[in-house]
């Protein structure tokens, strides 16, 4: 087993105790995650849908890599890897506006 | 919660904003927290992968995320938020801000026209996944 090393978005830190990066052993994304999950309560389902993949609003990074474009969640990971969960950042105007009014 | 937001980074945003116009521009806020307030010290530009509605649409490229993300942590900061403006809109957030949107991060709107910029506000989602609006101060 590998040691990488998983990091955590600020949105996702409420299931970490506010921990922004965690250590844990796998030889793939996917064992990486599920060891993080272990540890964490609840961060799993905010990154992976039901069927294990990662979720349509997550990216997951391993280095500068999008896993998409590799083995998915099966691509290997090597002693020091570093994982990156990051949090699709999108959005843009429409007619219907949230939020109180204001002068 | 307070954004504490300079009046250097702010015309920076504004900036940024102008030269956009009439596109989406988009990017991201690092910083520190501190006491009931949220101090930006860097705002980073990002490339908006949304090029096909770049007029009402943004999407943050995650290589530039990760890029922020890197460079704030090797600074003992972390990323606490997105900009980004909205071309002829109001600075408030749509329903497609708010679907898209992830807790505990501030998300700075730049309203902006030809005339330039118009407002910006920063808003942050409630418990309710409903945005509040928060105080800026420089």
């Amino acid at each position: 087993m590998n040691t990488v090393v998983i990091r955590i978005p600020t949105p996702l830190r409420s299931y970490t105790q506010g921990i922004d990066e965690v250590r844990v052993r796998g030889n793939t994304v996917a064992e990486a995650l599920q060891a993080l999950g272990a540890a964490h309560d609840g961060v799993l389902a905010r990154v992976l849908s039901p069927d294990g993949e990662p979720r349509q609003f997550v990216n997951i990074y391993l280095g500068s890599q999008n896993v998409r474009a590799h083995k998915g969640l099966q691509t290997p990971v090597k002693d020091g890897d570093v994982i990156s969960i990051i949090p699709a950042v999108a959005g843009g105007d429409d007619d219907k506006s949230q939020g109180p009014q204001t002068g | 919660m307070t954004l504490v937001l300079s009046a250097d980074l702010r015309a920076l945003l504004e900036r940024w904003v102008r030269a956009g116009y009439p596109h989406e521009t988009c990017g991201l806020l690092s910083g520190e927290r501190g006491s009931g307030c949220l101090v930006i010290e860097r705002v980073v530009q990002a490339k908006n992968l949304n090029r096909e509605r770049a007029h009402d649409r943004y999407e943050v490229d995650p290589l530039d995320f990760l890029a922020a993300d890197t460079e704030a942590r090797a600074l003992g900061q972390e990323v606490l938020g997105v900009w980004h403006s909205h071309p002829d809109h109001p600075a408030r957030p749509s329903e497609v801000d708010r679907a898209a949107a992830w807790p505990d991060w501030s998300y700075v709107i730049v309203s902006v026209t030809g005339a330039g910029v118009q407002d910006m506000r920063s808003w942050r989602l409630n418990g309710d996944n409903e945005f509040d609006e928060e105080v800026i101060q420089p």
